[in-house]
């Protein structure tokens, strides 16, 4: 058999292919203009070695990223959404929800199960942007309910990490419900003794922003992550006010008391680790 | 126009399915009968009856919550700021005396003219109107006070300085103190329910809705502009998104719909008023004699419990 030999091409300047919609690669840093091969992403957390950005991150990879190997066990995992409202808008949410599972392989925007980190038990909750834009509807807000009770009634700290661009539009007002609904949940974990720690990735906005995702006993963002109920676009054409550069990111947050931390992610697993232990103490 | 018999069986309907999460018993038969008997009369609301809602719930003329304020309460005292901040005009909140009983009172208010609706900010509140509201909240639970909030609001402000201070977490703080406090709670949507500058006032016992409110997840030319890339297909998007009472109703969303004078709440501000003070009134005798405890325990419930049902299980 022939050796193999594997070249390494220094691509890194090359130039960003654009795709056909005109936009940037998807591993084209939008920071430093690197470009990165899969393999090299995953191996470095999906952030860029260059400059530091924070590449999206799937649910899965993040999982895989917070719990001790093998240790996660999924639950709910078989809730699927109807379609309450029989929603059109230019094609069927039916049809949106089939190509979401198709093509990002999950039921819905959110996974939840127990987990071990440095062998501490904890309940898991975490959202996957690339599933209609991490979206909550009723499945999310039922998941993420169920996680609340799930950490409540084993007693161990649940961490949410969420990406989500607010509540989903197709299940209209059920969508909205699903706000005081999850705050409930949070309130019935506190109730019972129990501690949620919140790890807001790019983006956490809108619905999730003002609802479970702020109600952390301790809450963390990812660098750059935009963190606001509005977005930056809305925001300018509503009100034509001059945005300041940092607008809504975490930065900004963070300089105006809304977060505890803002944790890199290469740092987080510890920091969470660190956390649940000072949680799990507190019995 | 629901006929009058249609709001009768509506309400008996409600009263009906109010019970088991109040009194723990199911009667399942008689709902069952009084749905089909609703089913046969309520065609599905139309489209151009859905728009009329949405048009209806942004009258200018609409009344708003110190209109009712001044109809339904007497010796009603504003209180003022968030005790660290600011005073937001856009939210309203005080005590007053409610049937004999002090009640606490929280309610967006937009303006009447231009002038108003500046200083009130069209009934769009920042971080600060959350914050205050949460003060009357702590408030009424403290001395036992029912607590009465009314909805109308497009949505919490979206501006930078509303960012700044919170926007998103105040909104998130405000629905949990609701979900914490052991008093009775009655909200109404009596105008427009908007997103999450409404929900965070609505975390009641009894949702209430007038019968042209509406109630939804965003507004109709914001859903438009993001699903049909056109703010110009707003009546679309509200037709597709259904923000009407009636099938917020039917979705569990509220509890009761609030009959309003027949062409409208604005050709009769009297009347509107005595309509919602009955209803408020009648929920408030369902919620007595419940402890803070159950009343707690019920709220959460019943938020739990939204569209859990419809969803579809994979094998």
């Amino acid at each position: 058999m022939a050796a193999r030999i594997d070249v390494s091409i220094e691509h890194k300047h090359a130039p960003p292919e654009a795709q056909a919609d005109g936009k940037p690669h998807p591993n084209t840093c939008p920071g430093c203009g690197s470009h990165y091969r899969d393999d090299e992403l995953a191996e470095h957390l999906n952030v860029c070695p260059q400059c530091g950005h924070h590449f999206p991150m799937r649910a899965l990879a993040r999982i895989h990223s917070l719990t001790d190997e093998g240790s996660f066990a999924e639950e709910a995992a078989e809730l699927r959404s109807d379609d309450p409202l029989g929603f059109f808008d230019l094609r069927p949410y039916t049809e949106r929800l089939a190509e979401a599972e198709m093509t990002t392989g999950l039921g819905d925007a959110m996974l939840i199960g127990s987990a071990t980190l440095d062998n501490a038990p904890f309940e898991l909750a975490v959202m996957d942007f690339a599933f209609m834009g991490g979206s909550m509807g009723r499945v999310v807000g039922e998941k993420f309910s169920r996680a609340c009770e799930a950490a409540a009634e084993r007693n161990v700290p649940l961490v949410s990490v969420t990406a989500s661009g607010g509540a989903r539009m197709q299940e209209g007002i059920l969508s909205l419900m699903q706000l005081p609904k999850t705050v409930c949940a949070v309130e019935d974990l506190h109730d019972a003794g129990g501690a949620m720690i919140s790890v807001m990735a790019h983006p956490t906005t809108a619905g999730v922003l003002a609802s479970f995702a702020s109600l952390g006993d301790v809450i963390v963002a990812e660098p750059g992550a935009l963190l606001s109920f509005t977005g930056p676009r809305v925001v300018q054409q509503t009100t034509r006010e001059k945005l300041p550069e940092d607008f809504g990111l975490a930065e900004s947050n963070y300089r105006f008391g809304h977060l505890d931390a803002i944790v890199p992610r290469p740092e987080l697993r510890d920091y969470v680790a660190r956390l649940l232990r000072l949680f799990g103490n507190a019995e | 126009m629901p006929s009058e018999g249609e709001v009768q069986l509506r309400e008996r309907l409600n009263r009906l399915r109010s019970l088991p999460l109040l009194r723990g018993a199911r009667l399942s038969g008689e709902l069952e009968r009084l749905q089909r008997q609703l089913d046969r009369i309520v065609a599905e609301p139309s489209d151009e009856e859905i728009w009329r809602s949405v048009e209806l719930a942004r009258h200018p003329d609409r009344p708003y919550t110190l209109d009712y304020v001044e109809r339904m309460l007497e010796d009603f005292v504003e209180l003022h700021g968030d005790r660290g901040r600011a005073d937001d005009a856009a939210l309203v909140t005080g005590l007053g005396r409610f049937d004999g009983q002090t009640v606490a009172l929280i309610g967006h208010q937009k303006g009447r003219d231009i002038q108003e609706r500046s200083k009130r900010n069209f009934g769009m509140a920042y971080p600060e109107g959350y914050r205050k509201a949460m003060r009357i909240m702590e408030l009424a639970d403290r001395h036992g006070f029912p607590l009465i909030t009314l909805v109308d609001t497009p949505g919490a402000y979206p501006g930078v300085a509303a960012e700044q201070h919170g926007q998103g977490g105040m909104i998130a703080r405000s629905q949990a103190e609701m979900a914490r406090l052991r008093t009775p709670i009655v909200s109404c949507i009596i105008g427009e329910g908007g997103s999450g500058g409404a929900i965070a006032i609505a975390v009641a016992d009894r949702v209430l809705m007038h019968e042209n409110a509406i109630y939804s997840v965003i507004s109709p030319e914001g859903c438009a502009a993001i699903l049909w890339r056109d703010a110009g297909e707003a009546q679309k998007a509200a037709a597709a998104f259904k923000p009407d009472a009636r099938h917020c109703l039917e979705l569990g969303v509220v509890d009761a719909i609030v009959p309003e004078p027949p062409e409208g709440a604005h050709t009769d501000p009297d009347a509107a008023a005595a309509l919602l003070k009955a209803a408020i009134g009648e929920s408030l005798d369902e919620l007595a004699g419940l402890s803070g405890d159950e009343l707690r325990r019920r709220r959460r419930a019943r938020f739990r419990s939204l569209g859990t049902l419809e969803i579809v299980k994979t094998p």
